[in-house]
């Protein structure tokens, strides 16, 4: 069959690429979609031959560049695949009439089904890729740590609070109030919409890791909704002052400082 | 790979610093690398104070995902534990089990496999990969 | 095996755990303080583990165990400059070590002890 493929380079080649353009819409110009099928081709043609470690290397490496840049193009994965695909009826319309060929264009086949299947799967594991750096930048963007006063910081907590925000928010925390020198950290909790065990268990935690550095903790935005359902899953705060709004917990941690805010 | 002996408290201090130079090189995050370095103390104190001694090997390898981190085996040779539930109690609020700080290193870890049969001694594999 | 050294300034004994501590070494601290404190009857101990990486159950329990241990002999201690990394993975194995009292830096433990006084 690479025999073949090689002989008949030409004649294949332009089939392919009239079978692909039909499809392309006008994303890509005929002369690069032409000197990318060749580029293909030629890899194709050359793992086939070789069947070595380094041409399949090179080949599936393509395969994965073609499909970055066809979806940056604008072309779907399928559409990608399918552009892979339509190489074996180009080849197959050449030797339709051939019988002696059947059994190598089967082996061919199942060779050109893997490559465009390997282009859906790299399709896939580039838009994993993208989400992933997207979720992390929110995760940072919504951990903010504020300095509130001299000694005393904030930590608006917004979005759920599990287990992967939780390591977050510690480590903002801890590293605010070792660079701020602070000794009181008041966390906010009104942006978060539920709390239940769980995340009493992760507040908890949070506050004693900020006592371990020495500071005291105030919780704060402990909504009138949520304070039915801390009451009735019994989950007791302890010794961990909290507040209902950001103002009184500042004046409580400005107190606990023994600061005092007077007129001028 | 590093194969290491745990026959007394020097030796628990030289795997918590092997453990740590390997975490670093491996790219794991200071937090990370803490929590793989402080589960390896617990893990090679027990060997050497319920068991007697043992060992701990320490490799450099590859998460399921792809990831890079530490897997560390510690074996020993001791009397094997008879309660594993009890022993991997999470002990998070009222203490751990059997004393031995295993749900607390468990909890330090992202892997953890422990095999023990009373009079069969222990194996505790634990690994950390790099996010 | 290393003997951590103890200072005295003032009514204070200063502790500053430097390297990274055998276990035996950490036990020998708790007998040399106890013994120091009924020397010297200082009342107030401030134990620095800014240059500590790692805190196990072990030393956890120890360092909490030196703090009752103070306490009967009338002197109040404090811990100081636990590290991020460090308090992060304690509250993880659920060491809180609620007996005892922390401040940032030796500064603030000082003026915590003195305070108190």
């Amino acid at each position: 069959m690479a025999d073949f493929l090689r002989t008949n380079q030409a004649k294949v080649l332009d089939r392919w690429c009239e079978i692909v353009s039909a499809t392309a819409r006008g994303r890509m110009s005929p002369d690069d979609l032409r000197s990318e099928l060749a580029d293909l081709y030629g890899l194709i043609v050359g793992a086939m031959s070789g069947a070595g470690v380094a041409e399949s290397g090179e080949l599936r490496s393509a395969l994965v560049a073609l499909s970055r840049s066809r979806a940056r193009s604008g072309f779907s994965p399928s559409e990608t695949a399918l552009a892979v695909f339509s190489l074996k009826d180009a080849v197959f319309e050449l030797i339709a009439d051939s019988a002696d060929m059947v059994a190598e264009y089967l082996t061919f086949s199942r060779m050109i089904d893997d490559l465009g299947l390997h282009t859906f799967e790299a399709y896939a594991a580039t838009r994993e890729e993208i989400i992933k750096q997207q979720s992390e930048a929110m995760l940072e963007l919504s951990t903010p740590v504020v300095q509130l006063w001299d000694g005393i910081i904030a930590v608006p907590l917004v979005g759920t609070l599990d287990s992967a925000r939780t390591q977050l928010v510690m480590e903002k925390m801890l590293d605010a109030l070792l660079a701020s020198g602070s000794s009181h950290a008041v966390i906010d909790i009104t942006g978060v919409p539920t709390v239940d065990t769980e995340v009493a268990q992760h507040l908890l935690k949070t506050v004693m890791a900020a006592r371990l550095l020495g500071a005291q903790c105030t919780i704060c935005g402990i909504r009138p909704q949520i304070a039915h359902t801390i009451v009735s899953l019994g989950i007791e705060f302890g010794d961990i002052a909290t507040k209902a709004t950001l103002a009184d917990a500042l004046a409580h941690a400005l107190r606990s400082a023994g600061l005092k805010v007077v007129p001028a | 790979m590093a194969e290491l002996p745990i026959d007394s408290g020097d030796d628990v201090v030289r795997v918590r610093q092997h453990v740590r130079a390997a975490a670093a090189d491996t790219g794991l995050s200071l937090v990370d690398q803490t929590k793989l370095v402080t589960a390896a103390s617990e893990l090679a104190r027990n060997a050497l104070v319920h068991a007697g001694g043992g060992s701990a090997r320490v490799e450099v390898a590859t998460s399921a995902t792809g990831r890079a981190g530490i897997r560390i085996t510690f074996t020993d040779a001791g009397p094997g534990i008879a309660d594993l539930d009890l022993a991997l109690t999470d002990g998070w609020t009222t203490g751990d089990g059997l004393g031995l700080g295993l749900s607390g290193a468990r909890r330090l870890v992202d892997e953890f496999e422990l095999v023990s049969k009373p009079g069969a001694g222990t194996s505790v594999v634990v690994a950390k990969w790099s996010r | 095996m290393e003997r951590v050294p103890i200072l005295k300034i003032g009514q204070t004994l200063f502790v500053s755990i430097q390297i990274d501590l055998q276990d035996q070494s950490v036990v020998q601290l708790q007998e040399d303080l106890a013994e120091e404190l009924v020397a010297s009857r200082a009342t107030g101990v401030i134990i620095d583990i800014t240059a500590v990486e790692i805190v196990d159950s072990f030393i956890g329990r120890m360092l909490a165990t030196i703090g009752s241990i103070s306490r009967l002999f009338d002197a109040e201690t404090v811990l100081v400059g636990m590290r991020p990394a460090v308090a992060i993975t304690l509250v993880e194995l659920g060491l809180f070590l609620e007996g005892v009292r922390t401040a940032l830096n030796a500064e603030q433990g000082l003026r915590m002890l003195n305070g108190r006084s």
